[in-house]
């Protein structure tokens, strides 16, 4: 993944905001990236792009040696369904719908017939450990378990990229931790992880971390002492 | 995403908010039901002016005695009495190729008595071809013929309602010896029971008679006037040409020059038939009209509600974008939507439509006709107000901007 000079401006009424001015960041399959900075830095534009949620004004982002920043709206849907998987702060599942079918859903989208859905969906569920919670809605079930429905979602149409949006930013620090401890595991897997946080502790289960400020790149660094969830949980155990 | 999968997404969609499902669909409902109830009564009140159009006859032309003016003064329709039945004869034997029947008619009213029963009735005094014009076929006995006009016979058919009148039922009718008047008569059949006429009139209350039987013996004239011609044409086409020509005719031979007004008068039941049918084809128009407006009215109540839907679930249409839905897709979601809510609604609007108009037939004695044609109609309609309707509040959806959309508080 490769983006070049990304630039983005909005116009708000006759203001123009140009939320990046410039990013050129290069991401190699398997990596985990946390992006961070303070809200207005650009970090959240730069996902959206990365997302193929919006198009750049200018500059290219590459995708798999594909320039997917030209792409038409109808392209970029199918990018994110094929390709991409989002995770949200809000989680974003459908409200009075079931585990099972919230994660199914990216797999309507690609003409998938009901019982390879099914057991697709069951098995993303199974693997971030809700095997046993398949006709749950949301709202019976906690933060951390419709995170981890929502992780399921973004698996379940096997991306090669992982986008999570604060990820954690409505958890508690013992849940967060079990959602990185999640990421981390995907990771080590051979999913490239792009995570949204400004938490300074939650970017350090990246292997890289990366600063924006004022829609510019400010730094990009390797954590000292990578924190591992595992370990952490088992500290907290004891 | 395939058809299935979306029809299951709309319906899921629908059930989370049932009430107003419920209420979206109401406008429909009504206007589907309102529709198949005017129609299908409609059709049953124009069904039922055909019959009664029919009973009076087949293919029927009524010939009446004309108004003449003696000195200036102009006596109505039907004072003279210058139809003979020699015009009759002659319509008969001359006009061939377009008339199939000639019944020349005379009434009179007469009481008549039969054991220790007694009654008040028309007599008609015709011909054997009265049957075949007035298409009325005989349910016992026969019909007289020729012979017992020449010789004025004394022998009769009675309508249905003067049977129930006279005789006891399960008792012999057929060759029974009934008194016309002061005529003694002998039954040699009984008319099919033929119910009201177009005017509410019932045509069973009646007694046919030879001609010259009702003329000599009943009435005591011996003139050769006919009251009335009943004529039937060989089919409706040649209803108009059997009518030129039975003008001309009479024309000839009661010696009116071109100017002069004819002193006779020709009744197509046709041009009746196109009166009644044109009443009820306003009506029909009006129905229609009524009916379109119905599922317009029921179409905006579709789009509001999907236009608050689409605002309300802006949320939702964001997720599905993020997952790969496309613009297509999610039109196609909330346009599915709009036509089961609007081809339920129809459903249940026929079902309720059907229902009424049962009912409505049973209490005011309506044939009820339910024409399929109609229901698919009315069905195709509704679904396609439920497209105009969804349409836009689905365009709407389809061109939301996914980062906005997932913003969507």
């Amino acid at each position: 993944m490769e983006t070049r000079n990304l630039e983005k401006v909005y116009r708000m009424g006759d203001v123009e905001v140009r939320a990046l001015r410039g990013v050129s960041l290069t991401i190699a399959a398997g990596d985990f990236v946390a992006v961070m900075g303070a809200s207005g830095s650009g970090k959240s534009t730069f996902m959206n792009l990365i997302g193929c949620l919006d198009r750049p004004t200018r500059g290219s982002y590459r995708m798999a040696g594909r320039d997917v920043g030209k792409l038409s709206r109808d392209q970029l849907a199918r990018v994110r369904g094929e390709q991409i998987g989002f995770v949200f702060q809000g989680f974003n599942l459908l409200p009075r719908t079931n585990a099972l079918e919230n994660v199914e859903l990216p797999l309507l989208y690609q003409g998938i017939g009901s019982k390879e859905r099914h057991r697709r969906a069951a098995e993303a569920l199974e693997r971030v450990g809700l095997g046993d919670r398949l006709d749950h809605t949301p709202a019976q079930l906690s933060g951390g378990q419709q995170q981890r429905v929502a992780i399921a979602r973004a698996l379940v149409n096997r991306p090669t990229l992982l986008l999570a949006d604060e990820p954690t930013g409505n958890l508690d620090s013992r849940t967060s931790v079990e959602v990185m401890g999640i990421f981390q595991e995907l990771n080590e897997q051979g999913l490239t992880v792009l995570l949204v946080t400004h938490e300074p502790d939650i970017a350090e289960h990246a292997r890289r971390v990366v600063t924006f400020k004022d829609g510019l790149l400010l730094s990009d660094l390797t954590p000292p002492r990578r924190r591992l969830a595992r370990e952490e949980l088992q500290e907290q155990t004891a | 995403m395939n058809a299935i999968a979306s029809i299951r997404t709309a319906l899921r969609a629908l059930r989370k908010n049932k009430l107003r499902s419920l209420l979206a669909m109401l406008g429909i409902v009504i206007a589907v039901a309102a529709v198949m109830a005017t129609v299908s009564i409609g059709q049953g009140a124009q069904a039922k002016v055909a019959q009664q159009m029919e009973s009076l006859g087949a293919n029927l032309l009524m010939v009446l005695p004309g108004s003449i003016a003696m000195h200036g003064v102009a006596t109505g329709s039907g004072a003279t009495q210058n139809l003979t039945r020699d015009d009759a004869a002659a319509i008969e034997r001359e006009l061939t190729s377009s008339v199939a029947a000639v019944a020349p008619i005379n009434r009179t009213g007469a009481q008549i008595v039969y054991g220790d029963q007694n009654w008040f009735t028309q007599v008609q005094g015709t011909t054997a071809a009265y049957l075949q014009v007035r298409n009325w076929p005989l349910a016992q006995g026969e019909a007289f013929g020729r012979e017992e006009d020449a010789s004025a016979a004394k022998v009769c058919l009675l309508g249905k309602t003067v049977v129930d009148k006279l005789f006891v039922p399960g008792t012999p009718v057929i060759g029974e010896q009934i008194r016309v008047k002061h005529v003694p008569c002998k039954v040699v059949g009984i008319l099919a029971a033929k119910g009201q006429s177009f005017g509410g009139q019932d045509q069973d209350d009646v007694i046919v008679m030879p001609w010259s039987t009702v003329v000599r013996r009943l009435i005591g004239s011996q003139a050769d006037t006919v009251g009335q011609m009943m004529i039937s044409a060989r089919s409706s086409d040649q209803v108009s040409d059997a009518e030129r020509e039975i003008t001309a005719l009479l024309r000839q031979r009661h010696r009116l020059s071109e100017q002069a007004e004819p002193d006779f008068q020709i009744r197509n039941l046709a041009e009746m038939q196109d009166a009644a049918k044109q009443s009820t084809e306003t009506i029909a128009t009006l129905l229609e009209a009524v009916a379109a407006i119905s599922l317009i009215v029921g179409g905006i109540g579709i789009a509001n509600v999907m236009l608050v839907s689409v605002t309300e679930r802006t949320r939702e249409i964001g997720i599905r974008m993020a997952v790969g839905g496309r613009g297509r897709d999610i039109l196609f979601q909330f346009l599915t939507e709009a036509v089961l809510l609007a081809s339920v609604g129809g459903m249940i609007g026929l079902t309720l439509g059907i229902g009424v108009s049962k009912w409505m037939a049973a209490r005011g004695g309506w044939p009820t006709l339910l024409s399929p044609p109609v229901m698919l109609g009315t069905m195709l309609a509704a679904g396609f107000a439920g497209v105009v309707a969804g349409f836009y509040p689905a365009l709407r959806a389809s061109r939301l901007d996914p980062i906005e959309a997932l913003r969507f508080e």
